[in-house]
């Protein structure tokens, strides 16, 4: 089935070595445009969790199947499609969580990450494992876009998860700094989250690079302590 | 794909070809079936949404028919600003015109078009008026719409509800700073003169329609 090597490596790849916000830069568009507050974030990202487990799944469970020439508009085939049943089933069945999904459920279909994870690992990997890909890519996309958009808020309205109340009628919105607080219209506008995404590639840029430089100190680190007593 | 080696040229063509249909084939299939297993659902959804937004201009206590099939398709109707095809609904209890359910659109908001959803008793009486779609400025014109506005006991947009051109006259149908009646909040008033004439044309229009209306496509 699958070992605890592979869960691990496809969950870190997914998580963070391939982050496809920070690491892959994929799937720009509706990153930007829906990103202007954590609960659009965190809900755009719910929604493509879904449609990369189902697409992965397919695909996978079909990768015999689909000759390699025509493989690209089989995969587009197959995630329009999918993507399309999501998103009557949403309205369907979970009609005030479809009012509130909704406008980002199509978006999903522009979404090159969906098709680069169908196309660079469900194209080649067994069903459990793309699954499992889809959903960690999903899971790595959600922090990302949470983080992102809880910045862009705070920095914007200093409110934080603004909208919940769309979700959950019970929650309301945090207010986070002080009423008066004029706001920051370019962390709203699509140039801040530009400029806030970069500061993000640049963090975890550092924090790999701070990684390799211990696990570069670390053998001969023992000897260093001996030598010091 | 040793297999595949054995094609010519033109049978790989027709053979990718062919199976790149049946995914086509097989994927619209679901599509279409998800489609139809979804559309009742859907447009039971969809009726409930438009139901909610009648139900805040007419309490459905006071009618009992289906409201969603009893319906007039208006044409383009200048008198009401609008400028596209809508829907009219008609409130009937036993069978006796009860109310006229319909959207109407103030032109000369602050910035834009304001849409409203009226509903006019048969006797003249505004039911109810809500603001269904704006662009009023954020925090000063925007009281218009119930969920904006600070006053929650009594929102401004209630002031209409039980009157008719019997109590008011059409002079007096006006904001206060024009010499009429209704309330304004002071610094915003375009925007509530704009839903003022909007709602009195409403009612205008209904008391010289209604009898058409509601016999309109009646089958005695």
């Amino acid at each position: 089935m699958i070992t605890r090597e592979e869960f691990r490596s496809i969950a870190g790849n997914g998580i963070w070595k391939q982050n496809t916000s920070i690491a892959q830069i994929l799937g720009l568009c509706p990153l930007l445009a829906v990103t202007t507050n954590a609960v659009n974030g965190i809900m755009l990202s719910l929604a493509t969790i879904l449609v990369m487990a189902l697409s992965n799944v397919a695909v996978a469970s079909l990768r015999n199947l689909i000759p390699h020439e025509i493989r690209i508009p089989v995969f587009i085939l197959i995630v329009a499609a999918l993507v399309t049943v999501v998103d009557l089933l949403f309205n369907a069945n979970l009609h005030e969580l479809y009012l509130v999904l909704g406008i980002f459920i199509p978006l999903i279909v522009t979404n090159c990450i969906v098709l680069a994870r169908v196309e660079a690992f469900a194209a080649k990997n067994p069903p459990l494992q793309s699954t499992l890909d889809g959903v960690f890519m999903g899971v790595g996309m959600l922090w990302t876009l949470a983080l992102l958009g809880g910045m862009r808020e705070l920095l914007g309205s200093g409110t934080l998860f603004g909208g919940i109340d769309m979700v959950f009628p019970s929650l309301q919105p945090i207010q986070l700094l002080p009423e008066s607080y004029p706001g920051f219209l370019l962390a709203l506008l699509p140039p801040g989250a530009f400029i806030l995404l970069g500061c993000m590639i640049a963090w975890k840029n550092w924090m790999d690079a701070r990684a390799a430089e211990r696990a570069k100190l670390k053998p001969p680190a023992p000897v260093a302590a001996a030598g010091c007593h | 794909m040793s297999t595949a080696k054995e094609f010519t040229a033109p049978g790989m063509a027709v053979r990718t070809a062919g199976i790149l249909f049946i995914f086509v084939i097989i994927f619209t299939g679901l599509l279409s079936a998800a489609y139809l297993w979804t559309k009742p659902a859907i447009e039971a959804s969809a009726a409930e949404e438009k139901m909610k937004l009648v139900d805040e201009v007419l309490p459905r206590s006071e009618y009992d028919n289906n409201l969603l099939t009893d319906t007039v398709t208006l044409p383009i109707t200048p008198e009401l600003g609008l400028a596209d095809p809508t829907t009219l609904y008609r409130a009937r209890k036993a069978g006796q015109p009860v109310a006229l359910v319909f959207e109407s659109v103030a032109p000369d908001g602050y910035a834009g078009k304001i849409r409203l959803i009226v509903a006019v008793r048969a006797n003249g009486e505004v039911a109810g008026v809500r603001v269904t779609q704006h662009k009023e400025t954020p925090g000063l014109g925007d009281y218009v719409e119930v969920k904006k506005d600070k006053n929650k006991a009594r929102p401004w947009i209630t002031q209409f509800t039980g009157l008719s051109l019997a109590q008011v006259s059409d002079r007096e149908w006006k904001v206060k700073k024009d010499g009429g009646r209704f309330d304004y909040y002071a610094g915003a008033t375009v925007t509530p003169r704009a839903v003022t004439k909007a709602v009195l044309k409403a009612v205008q229009w209904a008391d010289a329609h209604r009898e058409r209306l509601f016999a309109e496509g009646v089958a005695q």
